[in-house]
């Protein structure tokens, strides 16, 4: 340990650390637009900078090692005056459109302007035009509205290997694009929404599904079904002052009521079938001789991630479709059938952590031709957003049950939230599907926790199964290129795009912090506590669809209506 | 779609990383013409960088083009005399008339365009070079005559084997 002194205090710091984290470890306030912890500093916005003693020139926080003795001033009126000009220049090739942008009241540059007394523009001149990128089904970019602080670029490459994004171009042409500048729906991408996650101004955003849902519920001649996914509950409440990991399930589902949705169902439940299907695919591979290790195919991101850049583990993919799709089919096959209605009447809806999840419900694997299962689907900010929208108090609101056939979860299926959920869901239920018996202890400590990787061995009556738990697609490629140089002691590897599992996805509220992500992942856990039904094999309702409709796990109805397969993608990699 | 082998020129350069991913790209040009998305590619296999990463890379330099030259390739000096003497005027007609950006070619194959350094020309300002001969003194209202006696020169057939 060292000490610096800041602003007349003496600091405490590691030696070689940044001064930007030992500044905020002391809880001095630098804003910066450009730095994530963890990740490669860049210095790219010059926001942090202050002023070193003995340096001539003002040095940025986030890329300058302290050192014993140093004496910084974090807020001199030269510090200040240059983050000032800084942020001026910036407005100076920025749209002065605030109030029409996504990200009004939430924007950082907007914050920032705000906080250091931006009152008029002092620089004008000839801005740089762009054209609008919303090829993509996900993610919407606007270049115009883009200060180059690389935060997405740096997220798309370290966290996620993904790179399909980078600086193009020089000086005042530079942008951030696409390989060949092409659009992101032709590109790389997986869709995973951390860049926007990222983003600090109103450059990146989700394809929004608003409208469309707002149309449907308005529309008298159709039945308009929503699901909610297990993330979300745990992370809504922050829309609307909540502390991070308040579940809010029962409030939501009476809201959801009250906008109009005819009915509200629980994803959870369809994550229950999952494992049911899964689970028994897992077993049938095991005793069969078939493809190992077995990779989860729950996150649609990651599995495009496979499609384009690890083809040759397709055959390692599950083929069980993610939740929200084996909830799209059932819904509009069995539930229509129930119901008496038409396929084509009923408008499916539903609210994820997620924007790949709207790239996967337009795959044309998941409908019937023309007809996709899911209509739209919305993000946790965009379901706020409406609600907002409408005028409604989700705190004031009672809690509500989801409706039968499809809103009875048991915890299980709640903890497909969190990176591992699946995982012990799925041990939970292997056990008891080859045993017979339940498990002595069904906590799975092994697999839970916020490491990129996981792993775990489990014993089921003799059988020695190796699994493995990664998050963030960076550490998904460590494991896979392991596998491919010979290891061979995994059966089953879960695999979530987003690091920390659907609880921190790209659709989350914007400005999480891992702290945030912490308390979510708690809150599942909790409830997983908290409720008597923890596996999704004594799931009731799942019982009674298998009864009346599927048959069996991995029976004919089955494949036909909740498996598929992928195929290899030619993209630029 | 014209493959080219690249292997001759990254064998020379094995187990390379990112610094060599340059020189690379200038030797990909040289025996190409231009980079296509295939050199991008397999320089990215062999380096293990993503296509993203070269082509940010490329784009940040002038001097590496992504389409094949046109038959008459069109060198446009924005050194400091022809910018004096009113070159970016003459790059932006060349533009419009050709409809193509610097560093594009033309769909019909027949022009290419190029934004290069002071050419050693400055007596001539402003100066453009059409297949290496010079033109001087060139004025917004000349242009169109100039690139006219190359389209003349082009033959009837021209047209086809651009396809």
């Amino acid at each position: 340990m060292i000490t610096i002194e800041v602003n007349g205090r003496s600091v405490r710091a590691e030696k070689g650390e940044m001064l930007l984290s030992a500044l905020r470890r002391a809880g001095i306030t630098v804003p910066t637009l450009c730095h994530i912890d963890g990740l490669t500093p860049s210095g790219a916005c010059r926001i942090c900078v202050v002023e070193v003693e003995g340096q001539r020139n003002l040095v940025p926080s986030c890329a300058f090692p302290a050192a014993d003795g140093m004496k910084i001033r974090t807020h001199s009126p030269r510090a200040v005056s240059a983050r000032r000009t800084i942020v001026e220049l910036l407005l100076a090739n920025h749209p002065d459109d605030c109030l029409y942008c996504s990200r009004n009241g939430n924007c950082q540059l907007q914050t920032l302007a705000e906080e250091l007394g931006v009152r008029q523009r002092r620089f004008a001149g000839d801005r740089t035009r762009h054209t609008l990128d919303t090829s993509s089904p996900s993610i919407a970019r606007d270049p115009a509205k883009c200060i180059l602080c690389g935060k997405c670029v740096r997220v798309c490459e370290e966290v996620q290997s993904v790179a399909a994004i980078d600086f193009i171009g020089r000086g005042s042409r530079a942008k951030i694009g696409t390989a060949f500048d092409e659009g992101l729906n032709v590109s790389s991408c997986v869709n995973c929404g951390q860049c926007i996650n990222v983003c600090p101004t109103g450059a990146l955003t989700e394809q929004s599904h608003i409208k469309e849902v707002l149309d449907a519920l308005d529309d008298p001649n159709k039945v308009v079904v929503v699901q909610h996914a297990p993330a979300v509950s745990v992370t809504l409440g922050e829309e609307f002052g909540l502390p991070a990991g308040a579940d809010v399930a029962g409030a939501m589902t009476a809201t959801l009521r009250r906008l109009g949705f005819d009915r509200v169902f629980d994803t959870g439940f369809a994550a229950d079938l999952t494992i049911m299907e899964e689970g028994s695919e897992l077993v049938y591979r095991i005793k069969n001789g078939g493809r190992l290790p077995m990779l989860t195919s729950c996150s649609p991101g990651w599995i495009k991630f496979v499609e384009s850049y690890y083809p040759d583990f397709l055959d390692n993919l599950s083929t069980c479709k993610s939740p929200q799709q084996m909830m799209g089919a059932v819904i509009k096959h069995y539930f229509a059938q129930r119901e008496g209605l038409a396929p084509s009447r009923i408008y499916s809806v539903s609210i994820m952590p997620c924007t790949a999840k709207k790239f996967e419900a337009g795959r044309p694997e998941m409908g019937n031709g023309t007809d996709p299962d899911i209509d739209a689907v919305l993000t946790t900010r965009e379901l706020a957003r409406i609600i907002r929208m409408r005028g409604l108090s989700l705190l004031d609101m009672p809690a509500e049950t989801a409706d039968t056939p499809f809103g009875e979860r048991t915890t299980a299926g709640k903890l497909f939230g969190a990176s591992g959920g699946v995982m012990e869901a799925a041990i939970r239920s292997a056990h008891y599907l080859i045993t017979g018996e339940e498990m002595g202890n069904l906590n799975v400590h092994d697999v839970r926790g916020l490491n990129g990787v996981k792993e775990a061995r489990v014993n089921i009556a003799g059988l020695d199964v190796g699994v493995a738990v990664v998050s963030g697609l960076g550490n998904a490629c460590k494991l896979l290129d392991q596998i491919r140089a010979g290891r061979s002691d995994l059966h089953f590897i879960e695999v979530m795009t987003c690091p920390g599992g659907c609880i921190a996805g790209g659709g989350q509220p914007l400005g999480t912090s891992s702290e945030a992500v912490r308390s979510r992942m708690k809150a599942l856990y909790s409830i997983d506590n908290q409720e008597a039904v923890r596996t999704s094999h004594h799931n009731e309702s799942v019982k009674r669809l298998y009864a009346e409709f599927l048959g069996e796990p991995l029976s004919e109805k089955s494949h036909h209506l909740l498996h598929t397969h992928y195929t290899r993608r030619e993209v630029l990699v | 779609m014209v493959t080219v082998d690249l292997q001759p020129i990254l064998q020379r350069y094995p187990n390379a990383s990112r610094d060599a991913l340059i020189p690379i790209l200038q030797e990909v040009q040289e025996h190409q013409g231009y980079l296509s998305r295939e050199a991008v590619v397999e320089i990215g296999k062999h380096l293990r960088l993503p296509a993203s990463k070269i082509y940010g890379v490329a784009t940040f330099y002038n001097q590496f083009r992504f389409q094949p030259q046109g038959r008459n390739h069109i060198q446009v000096c924005r050194g400091t005399a022809c910018h004096v003497k009113g070159s970016a005027a003459v790059l932006d007609t060349l533009k419009r008339e050709l409809k193509i950006d610097a560093g594009q070619t033309t769909r019909d194959g027949q022009f290419s365009l190029e934004v290069v350094a002071c050419i050693g020309a400055c007596g001539l300002a402003p100066v453009i070079c059409v297949n290496g001969e010079f033109h001087a003194g060139v004025t917004t209202k000349s242009i169109a005559k100039i690139l006219d006696s190359y389209r003349r020169k082009a033959t009837p057939n021209d047209g086809n084997e651009a396809a």
